[in-house]
């Protein structure tokens, strides 16, 4: 499969993760499209990996390279989940302040 | 045109199809349950791509406990499809034309490159799908505990302040 299938299938995805960062308002659809955004550059890096992975086999059939990019995928799922636990108490704590999850009541730093 | 590709072409329709129906559904929920399908989407192109680690990872983590988190959120909350007020219909427009901006300058960027890559001769960069065995636990897992070690600790140390956080900002009263 050429990489540029997988070059435009993650760009969809973020693109779509944008488009929702930027037209909903409620703060936790904001935060799913965040997760979508990084869950395309994900399927990215493990697609370059594995390109990668091929181009050294041709010359090194026993070769491990593209190990790390796969380690790096798996670090970054690790903040996404410590991020998405701290984000949802922030989430919970606006909620319980101004009784509502809508960004705009946000725009002043006050409650 | 094998098994595989219409397995890509299969799971890619899926993804980006769930991934518009999260932005254009009314309810949260709905929204939640239309991101799990993208995530299993994007497993099973973790699948193709022989990567089973990250695959059973992505399941567990993401589809399995950073969701049902979300739905914990939503549900206790109390989110009804109306207590979203509509945004100003221009407003949502210029999101909208904004990410696809974003997504023509992307495409039409690759697409010089595609036409360099022809006018050059180059052969087309292929990705290995379902062989190779880096993404086997066997090898992330002697990677991760031989090279990766102190990234590993320190991540441990990262979620240790996260939940402490979680729990210091979650608390009533202040």
């Amino acid at each position: 499969m050429p990489i540029n299938y997988y070059i435009f299938l993650a760009l969809a995805l973020f693109c779509i993760g944008v488009a929702g960062v930027l037209t909903r308002r409620n703060a936790i659809i904001i935060f799913m499209c965040i997760e979508l955004m990084l869950n395309a550059v994900n399927l990215l890096l493990v697609a370059f990996s594995k390109m990668h992975h091929l181009d050294v086999m041709q010359t090194n059939p026993a070769t491990t390279v593209g190990t790390d990019a796969q380690l790096f995928v798996f670090f970054i799922m690790v903040v996404a989940a410590a991020e998405v636990s701290v984000g949802l108490a922030i989430i919970v704590m606006m909620y319980r302040n101004t009784h509502s999850i809508d960004i705009n009541f946000l725009n002043r730093l006050k409650h | 045109m094998n098994v595989t590709e219409i397995l890509f072409w299969i799971l890619s329709a899926l993804a980006i199809g769930s991934a518009l129906m999260v932005l254009l559904s009314k309810n949260p929920v709905h929204s939640v349950l239309w991101l799990i399908m993208v995530f299993f989407a994007i497993s099973g192109h973790y699948i193709l791509l022989n990567a089973q680690f990250l695959f059973i990872v992505n399941l567990i983590v993401y589809a399995g406990a950073i969701m049902v988190l979300f739905l914990f959120v939503i549900m206790l909350m109390n989110l009804n499809t109306d207590t979203e007020p509509q945004k100003n219909k221009w407003l949502r427009l210029a999101g909208v034309v904004a990410g696809g901006c974003l997504m023509l300058v992307f495409v039409a960027a690759f697409r010089e490159a595609e036409i360099q890559r022809q006018q050059a001769n180059a052969a087309v960069r292929l990705v290995q799908m379902g062989e190779g065995n880096i993404g086997l636990i066997e090898n992330l897992g002697k990677a991760l505990f031989h090279e990766y070690v102190l990234p590993f600790e320190i991540s441990s140390v990262l979620f240790l302040s996260a939940m402490v956080g979680a729990v210091v900002i979650g608390k009533k009263g202040d």
